[in-house]
């Protein structure tokens, strides 16, 4: 045949691609016979979270996994989410365009816009140290993106996960404590199968594992995947905040401190949601104090001078009438953010924030998405967003491979998937970890650089839109 | 088989052949036409590696990213009856010169019945042996070591559709194999070769460059002499009671490793036959698809 190919050539090619046909830590499973085989699954999804779960119901609605078998493992137990709480969750996240339609191609954001959610129209981002700003908004008006609860996502993919049951069983309490490689050429009788075992003693087999287990992925780590990483000496508060006055709450702000970020995301007219990234201490410290010195915090975090220098002051001044004499359009209208009256008991938590990388998303029947590969700071409101993204490219690389009849733990698909996401997340965990540094920083120098440099980004209308 | 041949004067011509055929067929079981024995000599040493995707196969491995849609868009075409997530649900399909199984599996998975066949016994056991972890598969598909006339013998016009993928230009007598298929095909069933046209650049490309410059053919797997132009392959098929529907150029980019459809088919190709549907007889059908054969299908050319 043509095709009988002794790849010379093609093997230099191909040689990354050795790497990632590891043999497992643990001896393969001997091949029993069939009856005693545990259940093989197409795919497996671990993890149970907002972007495991999206996972499993996006493959599970699609049509060429018609008669395809899916199972999702979730180590805690199966919520209930038949009413919603009149208060709100202090766990939100910010939806970009994008996640929105991912969402809504199988159904999940019509559950969603029936629960609640925030649309917003404007980002206003200014520096504490400046008089600097950038303002980011559609064009035509159109939404930016939504502020939703966590648990209104959740609530809205259990819904899905329910509807399409008979292709995808969902193991709550099931927290895989062993997975098992297969080796990488077929070797007579073992098995090319993952092999997971689940804690009742239940194993599991399957053609794909994707790891959507979160930052401190269990799958990379037993996949051996080398992992980039760095813990940030911040962590984030969150709260949920009421306001003084009821407004027109569609404005997402954000200030630069020089501890951190601070954040308010619009909830409703009345509400919105506080995350303040800052130092370990300072967070302890916002924790502890008493509602009305919280809520003072806040207020004087977003309106107070105090890090103004005349320098910095002169010089942004100067800086903004040369562009306004060059760009009549590049200055915003600044507007103020809403002043916090009040905050929500017991709406008070604090978690750590760091930055990871995978060096590798992908391996012979391996996948990972969501945290598990990449974890960011939450300043520019990306997290899940990636994450969302990361299953759009998977979901379509994996759909047109069921199309086609091939393997789908198949390297050559999984690659596809991998370039892709790299591609686009690479440059932006980058920028977003660079910025976390930049605006860490009371240096006039390098205050200033970043002035001018919100500034003229500010006043160039390609560079927006990429962000 | 035979109780179905009419004594009509019609049929006695051929009735005639099929005797002729059979005396041959039990006379020399182990020695079909179709099998050359120094073929099967040179893939006995790769039979082990067939599933290695990096492989001494790897090109046979992406053939399928186009080998694959081009027969399941062509019947998909073909038929209106679509089901979700099995889209050659129904389909019974031989896959002829198996090897290992690389392109049945896939077929299986789509939702069709294979049968696999493959003169060499390593080959339908690594076949076998792969296919036995997929419950669902080794419903799906059967592997047989057998030849092309020893199928045809236990099964007349049984199959929708047959496969004969990079096989032809290692046959031993192209109108024997041509004349089997047509004998195992349904009326109006569908016929899908691909292989190497016989052209100064398949001779440069396909052997000079693949087998001794760039070794990415091991030598000696093709001969030059056996390379089969299409033009002769569509003569042979319209001879034999078909109707060649499509007939398009493939390229392999050995640095990308990868398959793409072209229009010039002075390299590889890939050609759609159909079985006409009744035996011996030239229709208004047949005039139709002689047009149709002049233009490039649709589907096929974007199926990439």
């Amino acid at each position: 045949t043509s095709g009988a190919m002794a790849a010379v050539c093609g093997r230099g090619l191909l040689a990354p691609l050795g790497g990632r046909l590891r043999a497992g830590p643990r001896a393969p499973l001997r091949f029993v016979a069939a009856a005693a085989a545990p259940p093989l699954y197409d795919v497996v999804v671990s993890g149970g979270g907002m972007v495991g779960s999206a996972m499993a119901a996006v493959l599970g609605h699609d049509i060429h996994f018609h008669d395809k078998k899916i199972a999702l493992l979730e180590a805690g137990p199966r919520k209930e989410y038949d009413r919603m709480p009149d208060s709100y969750s202090n766990r939100v996240s910010s939806i970009s365009p994008g996640s929105a339609t991912l969402l809504s191609s199988f159904g999940a954001w019509d559950h969603i816009c029936s629960m609640r959610l925030k649309p917003f129209r404007r980002m206003q981002v200014w520096d504490a140290c400046s008089e600097a700003m950038i303002v980011f908004e559609k064009d035509d008006l159109d939404d930016m993106g939504y502020i939703v609860e966590n648990d209104v996502i959740m609530s809205a993919l259990t819904k899905q996960l329910d509807a399409v049951a008979d292709r995808v069983e969902v193991f709550y309490r099931s927290r895989a404590v062993g997975y098992t490689w297969p080796l990488p050429s077929h070797s007579c009788d073992t098995s090319p199968w993952v092999q997971i075992e689940l804690p009742d003693g239940r194993r599991l087999q399957t053609k794909l594992l994707i790891g959507a287990d979160g930052h401190n992925s269990v799958v990379r780590k037993e996949a051996e995947i080398k992992n980039i990483e760095h813990q940030y000496d911040q962590s984030a508060v969150v709260a949920t905040l009421h306001l003084s006055e009821a407004t027109d709450n569609n404005v997402a702000w954000q200030r630069f401190l020089p501890t951190g970020p601070i954040a308010l995301l619009p909830l409703s007219d009345t509400a919105s949601s506080l995350v303040w990234s800052t130092s370990h201490e300072h967070a302890s410290e916002l924790l502890a104090m008493d509602e009305e010195s919280f809520v003072d915090s806040i207020n004087s975090a977003f309106w107070s001078n105090v890090n103004h220098s005349d320098l910095i002051d002169t010089a942004g001044a100067m800086f903004r009438s040369a562009i306004s004499l060059l760009r009549p359009s590049g200055t915003a209208v600044r507007q103020l953010p809403p002043s916090v009256a009040k905050v929500d008991p017991e709406s008070r938590a604090v978690f750590p924030l760091g930055m990871g990388h995978a060096t590798e998303y992908v391996q012979h029947r391996v996948a990972l998405i969501g945290d598990a590969a990449h974890r960011v700071h939450p300043l520019a409101g990306q997290g899940v967003n990636l994450g969302f993204g990361d299953i759009a490219c998977l979901a379509h690389h994996l759909s047109a491979a069921a199309f086609n009849g091939s393997d789908l733990g198949s390297l050559k698909h999984l690659l596809k998937f991998e370039t892709e996401r790299q591609r686009h997340n690479v440059s932006l965990i980058a920028a977003i970890d660079v910025l976390k540094r930049l605006y860490s920083t009371r240096l006039a120098p390098l205050v200033l650089l970043r002035t001018w440099g919100l500034q003229a980004t500010n006043a160039l209308p390609p560079v927006k839109v990429r962000i | 088989c035979f109780s179905r041949i009419s004594a009509d004067m019609k049929y006695a011509y051929e009735l005639h052949d099929i005797q002729l055929a059979l005396f041959r067929l039990t006379t020399k079981r182990r020695f079909s036409t179709s099998v050359d024995s120094k073929e099967m000599k040179k893939f006995q040493l790769l039979a082990h590696k067939w599933w290695d995707e990096e492989g001494e196969y790897s090109a046979l491995h992406s053939m399928n990213d186009i080998r694959v849609p081009f027969i399941r868009d062509t019947l998909l075409n073909m038929s209106s009856n679509y089901h979700l997530g099995n889209p050659l649900s129904g389909v019974k399909i031989l896959d002829v010169g198996c090897g290992g199984g690389l392109l049945s599996e896939p077929l299986g998975r789509l939702g069709a019945s294979v049968t696999g066949i493959d003169p060499l016994e390593d080959n339908i056991r690594t076949a076998d042996q792969h296919k036995s972890f997929d419950p669902v598969l080794a419903k799906r598909i059967q592997y047989k070591s057998s030849s092309l006339e020893e199928i045809v013998e236990e099964c007349m016009e049984t199959f929708d559709v047959i496969v004969a993928s990079e096989v032809v230009e290692h046959v031993a007598d192209l109108e024997t194999f041509i004349k089997c298929c047509s004998q195992a095909l349904k009326p109006e069933g569908s016929l899908f070769i691909t292989t190497i046209n016989k052209t100064q650049l398949s001779y440069v490309l396909g052997i000079v460059v693949a087998e001794k410059i760039i070794g990415i053919v091991p030598e000696g797997t093709h001969e030059w002499e056996k390379f089969v132009p299409p033009e002769e392959l569509e003569r042979l098929l319209e001879s034999n009671g078909f109707s060649v529907k499509t007939v398009n150029g493939m390229l392999y980019n050995p640095l990308s490793g990868s398959w793409s459809w072209m229009e010039s088919t002075s390299i590889n190709y890939a050609m759609h036959a159909v079985k006409s549907g009744a035996r011996g007889q030239s229709s208004p059908t047949d005039a139709l698809s002689e047009m149709e054969s002049e233009q490039p299908s649709a589907t096929a050319g974007t199926a990439i």
